[in-house]
């Protein structure tokens, strides 16, 4: 090769790998243009809006759960209180395998099955990633040792939670309810109440009973920490904070030991009463037997145990005091008198002959008396006191269905009495429009003859029986009952008193209300159907029996029915208020398949009286209240 | 002056070093100051450094002669690989030897262009269209072993760095030309071809929003970052996204995001400059480069450091798919530094060797 072509070949090949190089350069220039041009875009146009999402990934709102309002009896013993303790939470979507995790955790731990059967139940009610409990209440040992395997748990959470704890465990379960998880219902009722966001930071709401009706107040306003956090969700530091604030305290006019005394008189028995402040309205005591423990409810029930109590024939669950409707029986037989007394039908000297039946006009049917062969000679006064059917059935039929049905609804029976309780019952008060209005049917005669002593479709609950005695006591005040007396600022640390509410005042002749209450007077002494309940009483007992037929008659209540079946006894009912002179306790107690009302319902309500007024135990108690006092 | 140093390019130098200073701060922040991040970023640095000093000093001449042996011992790990290389995340990339296990496509890196370069200098004087084939061939037998691993990333960019190689030598504008319209037209067939991560990387370019606690996560956050630096940036050590931990990957490959969030626009600005200026550099060496050796080699090595500039900054900031490119000179990492600065020392050699050569 010749040395010419090679130099000029090599100017050629200098020149085109220049061209390469410019084209490269170019090529490279383009490019970085395009990354200018992104930059510019992300950096700058976009700048605001990436901004926002830096700030929203970092900041972090940690809602901070108030404590929960405590709840404490007349003398300021609690019924309700917080403790904290440490619970182990699952958040199944970020486990790699439940059914691993569990069994990791059973090689750790101690997770019974009940534990493991309530974790489902709950889990079955919750998201996937929400986190559930699965133990409540570990041990230092036990959250130590999740603590040191927590690498290889994903999904297992130890947290600290507040708890709810109900000293008194089941006598007072109808008054004070329980809390429990959370749940969609609750959820939705709240986003519609709007208070979705107090929310945030709480597990518990409450159920059932003053944990229910009070929420509002019991729970307190949730407070918050503005937290920066890592992309794990860790809390770096705490921007800003508002401190929640906790619940209002709630005091109530209710007095646990005479809770304790009327809940012992019960002893075996089912059935409801309530004792009332017949001057504010007050509840003194509320009892519905049985009662079931509210402490199981606050870390979710588990099933088996939810299931025995939902479906026993006892019906635990059900507040009888205020859900129980009944057949007022005699009892109603103080207000039908009053009734007569006030629209003129009868006067209190007006006198009967009684012999034992009474017959509508061309009519052979017989109303019987309780009393076969009659009581003779009866005014009104000894109608009350020897509790009369047959003076009642006339008066009835006197008085006619609508009015009658107008007179006793001014004591409350048939609307509810407005207790600070959620799911009362309004009872029945029957009238010729409602029987038309609810069955399409006419009255018919015989219906107000029976109606006249409280049996037929007259259902009421123990608490509208108790307003209605209290109404009798005080003179026709119609007072709403109360079980809280007081609420308590969680920032002023003062008591605010809750004024009564009076809905009526019922205007009674005094002479007539006299001789009404004359009667009951009598059915406590010598003589009357309820003298042995008052023997040696130190003050005076104004009363009233009743006693309710269960077979034949018609029951609104699904577990009556099922009761009835089986127990054929009558419902026992009794209604009185003391010192009858200056009267302070109102009461109504049903004791359901009692027998008779003297015989079962009084001497439960003697105990209370003697309770309240002199401040003794029952006898057969005086061992258990000293434990219970420890 | 000593005389090593003499085979130091000084412009280079100074812009490499620069990058470096730039690389220790972001890693320092990213890193959380951890002590031991910085502590081994430095050793590999100054690994590297010692790498770069030890190969500028080498002819280049002498540098050409490594290309076929590393290129056989290349592609021999790359079978060894193949066949019982161990599976980390689903690919078959790494070799276990015992005491080190690493990947041989990084020794592809630069035994490629090596073998290449020595190929086309032996025959410079003669070079024909079949030495372009034996070219591709040289290309090919890697690219279709690391994409069999399977590893499109590292494939695409040892091909690149084979083709700007090809195209330095001289490969026919036709060729070039053809290729591009044979590989647009054969785009759907790789689709098919490709496996499911590399089109789910793929459609989460297009949509990250789709899944983005998922493949888009990487994205999303390290261009939340990046947007939210602004124009002047956050300042060192004050992003919130790179010290809170948003930022996954942040001492390596996504190391953009953490500089662009703490930095701004104008730092990205100044970054690519820094960058420009030492490919700018490079390119210059290459025009001034006495050989084809050297022509090729330096046009090759800046080219492909553009490249992966482009690759990794484009990935981080959302416009190219997350493939597995560290940024260069900045990234935490042994290896990559260690390549990359081996290549400035073939850079520093092929400029300083001049006069040597000649004679």
């Amino acid at each position: 090769m010749s040395a010419r072509p090679q130099i000029k070949n090599l100017d050629l090949e200098m020149a085109r790998f220049q061209a390469r190089l410019k084209v490269a350069a170019g090529f490279v220039l383009l490019l970085s243009v395009v990354l200018l041009a992104r930059g510019f875009y992300l950096q700058v146009v976009q700048h605001d809006f990436f901004t926002q999402r830096a700030e929203n990934n970092r900041i972090a709102l940690v809602p901070l759960a108030p404590h929960r309002g405590l709840i404490m009896d007349a003398n300021e013993t609690i019924l309700a209180e917080n403790y904290s303790a440490y619970t182990l939470e699952i958040v199944v979507a970020q486990t790699e395998s439940l059914d691993k995790t569990l069994a990791d955790l059973g090689e750790l731990i101690e997770v019974t099955p009940g534990q493991i059967r309530r974790f489902r139940r709950l889990l079955a009610e919750s998201h996937e990633f929400e986190t559930v409990p699965l133990k409540n209440r570990l041990s230092d040992e036990e959250v130590a040792i999740i603590a040191a395997n927590r690498y290889r748990l994903p999904g297992v959470e130890v947290k600290a939670r507040l708890f709810r704890n109900y000293p008194t465990g089941d006598g007072m379960a109808h008054v004070v309810g329980f809390i429990g998880r959370i749940n969609d219902t609750d959820m939705k009722r709240l986003r519609e109440a709007d208070r979705l966001q107090n929310y945030k930071g709480s597990v518990h709401i409450g159920k059932v009973g003053l944990e229910q009706s009070y929420e509002a107040l019991l729970h307190g306003r949730t407070g918050f920490e503005q937290m920066e956090t890592d992309s794990g969700g860790r809390a770096v530091r705490v921007l800003s904070r508002i401190p929640p604030l906790p619940g209002h305290d709630l005091k109530l006019y209710l007095d646990s030991n005479l809770q304790a005394v009327a809940e012992h008189a019960f002893g075996d028995h089912l059935g409801g009463l309530v004792a009332l402040d017949p001057q504010s309205g007050g509840v003194l005591a509320l009892v519905s037997r049985p009662g079931f423990d509210p402490n199981l409810f606050v870390d979710g029930i588990d099933p088996e145990t939810w299931k025995s109590l939902n479906e026993s024939e006892e019906r635990p669950m059900v507040n009888r005091a205020l859900r129980g409707i009944y057949p007022p029986g005699s009892t109603i037989k103080p207000l039908m008198a009053l009734a007569g007394l006030e629209l003129g039908l009868v006067k209190a000297t007006d006198k009967i002959v009684d012999p034992g039946y009474f017959s509508l006009p061309r009519s052979s049917h017989r109303f019987r008396d309780w009393k076969p062969e009659g009581h003779g000679v009866v005014d009104l006064s000894k109608s009350i006191s020897q509790s009369c059917d047959t003076y009642y059935y006339r008066l009835a039929v006197d008085m006619g269905i609508d009015r009658m049905h107008d007179y006793l609804a001014q004591f409350g029976l048939g609307e509810k009495t407005g207790i600070d309780l959620e799911g009362e019952s309004s009872g029945l008060l029957p009238s010729r429009e409602w029987k038309q209005r609810r069955w399409n049917k006419p009255w018919y005669p015989g219906e107000t003859v029976i109606a006249g002593i409280g049996q037929g479709y007259h259902l009421t609950t123990p608490l509208q029986l108790a307003i209605a005695t209290a109404m009798l006591a005080n003179g026709g005040k119609r007072i709403e009952p109360r079980l809280v007396q007081a609420v308590r600022d969680p920032h002023t640390r003062t008591w605010k008193q809750q004024p009564g509410q009076v809905r009526d005042k019922l205007a009674i002749t005094p002479a007539h209300l006299e001789v009404v209450r004359e009667g009951m007077l009598d059915v406590m002494r010598p003589g009357g159907t309820a003298a042995a309940s008052a023997a040696g009483a130190p003050y005076t007992i104004a009363g009233k029996t009743g006693t309710a037929q269960v077979v034949g008659i018609k029951q609104g209540e699904r577990y009556d029915a099922r009761r009835l079946a089986r127990k054929h006894l009558d419902h026992a009912l009794f209604i009185a208020y003391a010192p009858a002179e200056n009267p302070t306790i109102a009461i109504a107690v049903m004791v359901e398949n009692g027998g008779s009302g003297s015989g079962t319902a009084a001497p439960i309500a003697r105990k209370v009286f003697d309770y309240y007024l002199t401040g003794h135990y029952p006898a057969d108690m005086k061992q258990d209240v000293k434990r219970a006092a420890n | 002056m000593f005389l090593w140093m003499r085979h130091l390019d000084g412009v280079l130098l100074l812009l490499v070093l620069a990058l470096l200073g730039v690389s220790l701060a972001v890693v320092a922040s990213a890193s959380g100051q951890s002590p031991a991040r910085i502590s081994g970023h430095l050793v590999n640095i100054s690994l590297a450094l010692a790498v770069m000093l030890v190969v500028a000093n080498v002819p280049p001449h002498i540098l050409s002669k490594f290309g076929p042996p590393l290129y056989i011992a290349g592609v021999v790990l790359l079978i060894g690989v193949a066949l019982f290389g161990e599976v980390r995340n689903g690919s078959r990339r790494w070799l276990n030897l015992g005491v080190i296990s690493f990947q041989p496509s990084e020794l592809l890196k630069v035994a490629l262009p090596l073998i290449l370069a020595w190929y086309f200098q032996r025959h410079e004087a003669v070079l024909r269209a079949r030495h372009y084939w034996v070219g591709a061939v040289l290309l090919l037998i890697p690219f279709l072993f690391i994409l069999r691993q399977p590893d499109l990333g590292t494939a695409l960019l040892i091909g690149a760095s084979g083709f700007y190689l090809l195209y330095f030598a001289g490969l026919s504008w036709k060729v070039i030309g053809g290729g591009l319209v044979l590989g647009s037209a054969s785009l759907p067939v790789v689709w098919s071809l490709m496996h499911d991560y590399q089109r789910r990387r793929v459609l989460t370019l297009l949509d990250p929003g789709a899944d983005p606690l998922g493949a888009g996560y990487h994205t999303i956050q390290s261009t939340i970052a990046i947007g939210s630096g602004g124009m002047f940036g956050k300042g060192w050590m004050q992003g919130t996204q790179s010290q809170l931990d948003f930022i996954p990957e942040r001492t390596t490959d996504f190391v953009f995001a953490v500089f662009g969030e703490e930095f701004g626009y104008l730092g990205a600005i100044l970054l690519i400059g820094l960058y420009l200026a030492i490919v700018g550099r490079g390119l210059v060496l290459a025009l001034r480069a006495p050989t084809l050796f050297g022509r090729v080699m330096a046009g090759t090595i800046s080219l492909n450091l553009f490249t992966y500039v482009f690759v990794n900054i484009g990935m981080v900031s959302g416009i190219l798919p997350v493939v597995g490119v560290p940024l260069p000179l900045v990234s935490y990492g042994g290896t990559a530094m260690v390549t990359l600065l081996l290549g400035m020392g073939i850079l520093m050699s092929v400029a300083t060797h001049r006069q040597i050569n000649r004679s």
